[in-house]
């Protein structure tokens, strides 16, 4: 994990005891509300439909048990005893009052966090592969460049005020976790015909509004150059972008009006142009971030660990486990853990104060005290021994944070739609609840296999629909809530946007609609096919036929 | 005609507040003057607009409601999860504090 040095401490002070004083004089009345709100939103304070949401940063999902035993104590003492973790790997408090945010503030900095850059047209928090370090076919941990670029994009003056906001992915695996092509910026690490290593550079990725896959602008950039290369980039975009319409102000707009190719001319020529060799990483700096995110000291075990496989034969429900939420590890003897947030009838992402403590107490038990929180709203234990395995898994179902369902039909990502968010169209998380019972039963969501659903409550689309196997966006109907289905959508390596699949479906008609597009998918799946290669073989029209066939 | 309230989040602590007979702000949307007619709600609109000025609300605004058995209900979800608490969440919010839904 990285650390902060003194001087970083010293500016977290500084930032919580001003926001302290501007919190003081907005309720004295020294400030008005227009002054006010945008100080607020630079502290990731936002007004919503019950009270205020905190949004705390987590670069790129990395967290230690210290620190998510304080966003526990945060959820119990200034909340109602919940957080909500989200699709940008951050945690988000529904209930917070204004007077007292400056304390949490406080408390936060007391563990080197904060809600910086968690709002506001400036770089946001760098996102990564949830398996960053520990992944079997990874070729370089993305989590030190994270770091590189949060220290560079943090207080940029010249960044300070993009057209709009701008998100940041980065992987160093072939197969995409973190949604890269969904990116502003998405920068995938790979080797070269010499084997040198450096990043395929994507630009122009979002979701929202007008939806984008990222396109390539360099397929390969030596990796010592990223920070120049991102300058000129984000230089070009703040020269361009266009600031008179907010939703044509995403560099996505800018590459879709300009095109891939002449938008890759006009970076290349920003970068010869005013290549900053200052932005040139010294070695030794690279060393010194490098060595934050040392792996931790595994123990030297053999390839197999027989009393692990012999539980599997045991334990059905463990092996179900096993087979879902355990992925392998780099290290001969280790395994990494996906800990569901999903469980039957749960909310896509939240986690109780209680869960959260012992989440940080299993961290410590069993993973190095470390837990990384997935844009699929998912907790990861990333350095588990698979003779832990089981012993892991009992815990976790003291806690209900034992679903077997990763990747699964119920493993569902949701905003928190209409029942918090004051932008909302209609609710979500009721959505996936019902979707998630309908499908409990454990034996028919292994049959349905791989199937992601994603189900955002308006077109902002924070819940990703345009990316879900199975895409839901509420819309609004004369107040009344409506759901608009996408399928097709991916956002790993071989990502897609969904096509609408007809008219909206009302609040009680969604479950049925979905239901019967899996009935669908099983009845003309071949042997060995996913719902996503079989939609990429059917298409919409078995679907439709099906859904509204009937009217 | 539509019968409409104003609505709005309280300062300090964002708590979802209607305006209430002389300028009172009230947890409770039964507590919420309801009015008809054009001008009458831009009137208790004005009042809120002092209210946003004395540091007591903001982002106030007008909603509409019907009347049932003298009461004001909201006409749309969202207003009747702001008057109620998450939908999710039936041990939270106002809902949980004996409001009537
Ligand atoms: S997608 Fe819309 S409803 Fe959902 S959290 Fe984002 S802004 Fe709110």
């Amino acid at each position: 994990m990285y650390r902060y040095d003194e001087y970083d401490h010293r500016i977290l002070a500084e930032r919580v005891e001003q926001f302290r004083d501007q919190v003081g004089r907005r309720i004295a009345g020294d400030i008005s509300e227009d002054e006010f709100k945008p100080l607020r939103l630079m502290n990731g304070l936002y007004l919503q439909l019950h009270a205020y949401m905190l949004r705390v940063a987590i670069p790129y999902g990395m967290l230690s048990s210290t620190q998510l035993r304080k966003l526990a104590y945060i959820a119990r003492r200034f909340d109602k005893g919940y957080g909500h973790f989200t699709t940008r790997q951050n945690i988000q408090y529904h209930w917070i009052k204004l007077e007292q945010a400056p304390d949490i503030l406080g408390e936060l900095a007391e563990v080197e966090m904060h809600a910086i850059q968690t709002s506001g047209n400036c770089v946001r928090n760098t996102t990564a592969d949830q398996f960053a370090g520990v992944a079997f076919d990874e070729i370089e941990d993305p989590r030190v460049w994270c770091e590189i670029v949060r220290q560079w994009s943090t207080f940029h003056p010249e960044f300070s005020f993009l057209p709009r906001k701008f998100k940041i992915a980065i992987t160093g695996s072939p197969h995409d976790r973190a949604a890269l092509c969904v990116h502003d910026i998405g920068l995938r690490m790979h080797r070269d015909a010499a084997g040198e290593i450096g990043f395929e550079v994507m630009v122009g990725g979002g979701q929202g509004r007008t939806p984008m896959l990222a396109e390539t602008i360099r397929p390969f950039l030596p990796k010592q150059y990223l920070l120049s290369y991102l300058e000129a980039i984000l230089r070009v975009y703040n020269q361009l972008g266009r600031r008179d319409n907010i939703h044509k102000a995403r560099i996505k707009i800018l590459v879709g009006a300009v095109g891939a190719a002449e938008f890759a001319r006009l970076v290349e020529a920003e970068w010869q142009a005013s290549r900053n060799e200052d932005l040139e990483l010294p070695a030794a700096e690279f060393e010194r971030i490098h060595a934050h995110f040392a792996l931790p000291p595994y123990e030297a075990l053999p390839a197999e660990t027989p009393a692990f496989h012999a539980k599997r034969f045991e334990n059905r429900e463990f092996a179900r486990w096993v087979r879902t939420n355990v992925s392998r590890h780099k290290q001969p003897g280790y395994a990494i853990v996906t800990v569901s947030l999903k469980p039957e009838g749960g909310v896509p992402g939240d986690a109780s104060d209680r869960q959260m403590e012992a989440m940080a107490d299993i961290a410590e038990r069993f993973s190095f005290g470390e837990v990384r929180v997935t844009h699929e709203q998912n907790l990861v234990l990333a350095h588990v021994k698979e003779a832990d395995l089981y012993e892991l898994w009992r815990n976790l179902g003291f806690f209900d944070l034992a679903a077997a369902n990763a990747g699964l039909i119920t493993d569902i990502i949701a905003c928190p739609g209409l029942d918090y968010c004051s932008l909302a169209n209609a609710r979500s998380i009721p959505v996936s609840q019902a979707i998630g019972r309908r499908f409990a039963d454990p034996e028919r969501q292994a049959r349905i296999g791989e199937l992601k659903i994603k189900i955002s409550g308006c077109i902002n689309a924070c819940g990703h629909h345009h990316v879900g196997h199975i895409g839901i966006l509420g819309v609004d109907k004369k107040g009344e809530e409506f759901y608009q289905i996408t399928l097709g959508g991916s956002a790993d390596e071989t990502a897609a946007l969904g096509d609408i699949v007809g008219p909206a479906f009302a609040y009680d008609r969604v479950v049925d609609a979905v239901d019967t597009i899996v009935d669908t998918y099983l009845g003309i799946r071949i042997e060995g096919e996913r719902f996503l290669d079989t939609y990429r073989r059917v298409g919409l029209q078995p679907f439709k036929e099906r859904l509204y066939g009937a009217r | 005609m539509t019968q409409e309230i104003v609505t709005a989040n309280r300062l300090r602590d964002g708590a979802v507040v209607y305006l209430a007979p002389e300028g009172y702000w009230s947890e409770r949307l039964a507590d919420a003057v309801v009015v008809e007619g054009e001008v009458a709600a831009a009137e208790l609109l004005g009042t809120a607009e002092a209210a946003v000025k004395a540091q007591i609300v903001v982002a106030p605004y007008r909603a509409d409601v019907t009347l049932e058995s003298g009461l004001p209900v909201p006409r749309t979800t969202k207003e009747r999860i702001r008057s109620r608490g998450p939908s999710i969440h039936p041990e939270l919010g106002k809902q949980a504090e004996g409001q009537p839904a």
